[in-house]
């Protein structure tokens, strides 16, 4: 079943000059693989598209289940020139919690708020 | 030796709210409490600031409010403070807070200022390159307003050894400012990788206030957490090995939760594995989190790496200004209208001859946060704002945004939802840049004073 990321996983986005690190953290241990399977970098640059101009490396934490994608160029020059409202990007990390995974039918269980799964 | 330290979180930022640092300060039995209280750009501002407003003291702002609402507590229980509340000028903040120990009847407390950090007069003898460009940090010449180094813990611990009971500082690295009193109460030696790095792991986590207990967190049906409007600030109860249980006042709002404590763990990190600070090289990718009550969570295993030869330095520079202002639309066809407000707007600024670096035109409502990554499919909303926004060389050109945005009261379109200007529509751009500068460059000196 096709399932968005907010129900396998959450997120948090930081700031440091003019990069943005998205991190994404799995609901469950046993939804992890998925994420680590499908959400690769280039999905993810494709999914952002030219919100961010630079490269993006993803660092995998298994011990936390984990993986933290660092943005660079994704906040407008940097935080004190950039001219988003947004200029820190702490809400950037909201937008990938509407990527689809594909995620097969005995791992729903593990799944996050599935009463809105729509 | 204590078993055990109690640190408690005063504020994560400038602007944060004091009630919870009262709270802590009152009712989290601590032996410290930190605040911090600087963003990138802060000792930037502040010098902006200074050299137009002979009467701005170049601390926070908010000085007198936090140290108002905690003193008090603090004096009672004998509750240390560490703040980077300093800012440009620590040794006045140091003045400010004895002045107000001894009107509330508290003489004879030491209080310690640390100076070092600001480095502008050398800046660019003592630095090469510029991180984010390559460039050489000398083509800044021109424009650099100021220049800091990120000092580590080494001189808030001398100031402790000394007896200081409140230490005031310039800039720190954030989490240096709660791992030194780890390192003065548990004897740790500077060099002392292993122990500074769980440390320094832990202050990481504090060091943004509420963002481990619950703020930046919650999210209606998929993470929710008790009373969002009065959320405790952390206090981590931490261990000689540097291992420590994060917590907060009981009865506060929020959560301490596995979850909230991962989402900090990463926030503002590049690579996990290696995570720069002053005093040491951290590694979070060895932690172990473990849930042992309720707003309880044990954080132990975090490693380091032997510290970097080198202090981070930020470069603050003046890189002219931003004109900003927004005007609405609701009802059916609100996206149309928007749409060719839009158009009539871009073509106005032809004609006044804006000569912009950057322009954005949004729609708030619809794609102003998410910009170029909004789904095509989003849906039309009910109501937008038409937001605009150009960065430019000078405050004339950058006024020119506002004045085109009041042209569309009159010679707009159809059901122009329109402000009276009220306020300056134009503010200065000090821009960022980090370099790197030989820590033994920058050597910090601490003085004290008493109330």
């Amino acid at each position: 079943m096709k399932v968005k990321l907010q129900h396998v996983a959450h997120t948090r986005s930081g700031d440091k000059g003019n990069t943005s690190n998205i991190a994404v953290f799995a609901y469950a241990p046993e939804l992890y693989p998925l994420l680590k399977e499908q959400l690769t970098e280039e999905k993810f640059k494709h999914f952002y598209g030219d919100a961010i101009t630079g490269t993006i490396t993803r660092y995998d934490v298994d011990n936390i289940h984990a993986m933290n994608f660092v943005c660079q160029g994704a906040l407008g020059g940097g935080v004190s020139r950039s001219l988003c409202l947004d200029n820190y990007g702490k809400a950037l990390s909201a937008a990938i919690l509407g990527f689809e995974l594909e995620v097969p039918e005995h791992l729903k269980t593990f799944l996050q708020a599935q009463e809105l799964i729509t | 030796m204590k078993e055990t330290i109690r640190i408690g979180s005063g504020a994560a930022w400038w602007g944060d709210r004091v009630e919870p640092a009262a709270l802590n300060a009152e009712q989290g039995d601590l032996d410290y409490l930190c605040f911090e209280t600087m963003a990138e750009a802060t000792v930037s501002a502040a010098q902006v600031r200074a050299r137009r407003d002979k009467s701005f003291p170049g601390y926070d702002t908010y000085l007198d409010d936090r140290m108002k609402a905690v003193l008090p507590a603090c004096m009672r229980r004998g509750t240390k403070i560490i703040t980077n509340q300093g800012w440009i000028n620590p040794d006045a903040a140091a003045k400010r807070v004895a002045e107000l120990l001894k009107e509330m009847g508290y003489p004879g407390v030491k209080i310690a200022s640390v100076n070092g950090s600001l480095i502008t007069e050398h800046v660019l003898e003592l630095t090469d390159t510029i991180m984010e460009t390559g460039e050489k940090t000398s083509t800044l010449k021109s424009t650099l307003i100021s220049a800091e180094a990120y000092l580590g813990a080494e001189p808030i611990v001398e100031a402790l050894k000394a007896g200081a009971q409140i230490v005031i500082t310039g800039r720190v690295a954030d989490p240096s400012i709660f791992m030194a009193p780890m390192m003065f109460e548990f004897g740790w030696d500077p060099l002392d990788h292993v122990k500074l790095g769980q440390g320094v792991g832990i202050g990481h986590l504090m060091e943004c206030g509420a963002q481990v207990t619950g703020g930046y967190f919650m999210d209606p049906g998929f993470k929710d957490v008790p009373t969002p409007w009065n959320f405790g600030f952390p206090i981590a109860v931490v261990s000689p090995d540097g291992s420590a249980v994060i917590t907060k006042v009981a009865g506060t709002g929020g959560a301490i939760t596995l979850q909230t404590v991962k989402e900090q763990l990463l926030y503002e990190v590049h690579d996990p594995a290696n995570y720069l600070t002053p005093d040491v090289v951290v590694d979070f990718t060895t932690v172990k989190l473990e849930q042992v009550g309720p707003d309880r969570v044990r954080v132990s295993h975090i490693s380091g790496k032997p510290r970097t030869p080198t202090l981070k330095v930020s470069l603050g520079c003046t890189e002219g200004h931003i004109g900003e202002d927004m005007f609405f639309y609701a009802g059916p066809g609100a996206l149309r209208r928007a749409q060719i407000a839009k158009k009539v707007l871009e073509e106005r600024f032809k004609i006044v001859k804006l000569q912009a670096e950057d322009l954005r035109i949004d729609f708030l409502g619809l794609n102003a946060i998410h910009g170029a990554a909004t789904p095509v499919d989003a849906p039309e909303p009910y109501e937008i704002a038409v937001r605009v926004a150009a960065r430019t060389k000078t405050k004339e050109e950058a006024a020119k945004v506002g004045r085109e945005v009041d042209g569309m009261a009159v010679s707009g379109i159809a059901h122009t939802g329109k402000r009276v200007p009220h306020q300056d529509r134009t503010r200065e751009v000090i821009g960022v840049w980090s370099s790197l500068v030989p820590r033994e460059k920058v050597p910090a000196s601490v003085t004290y004073i008493e109330s």
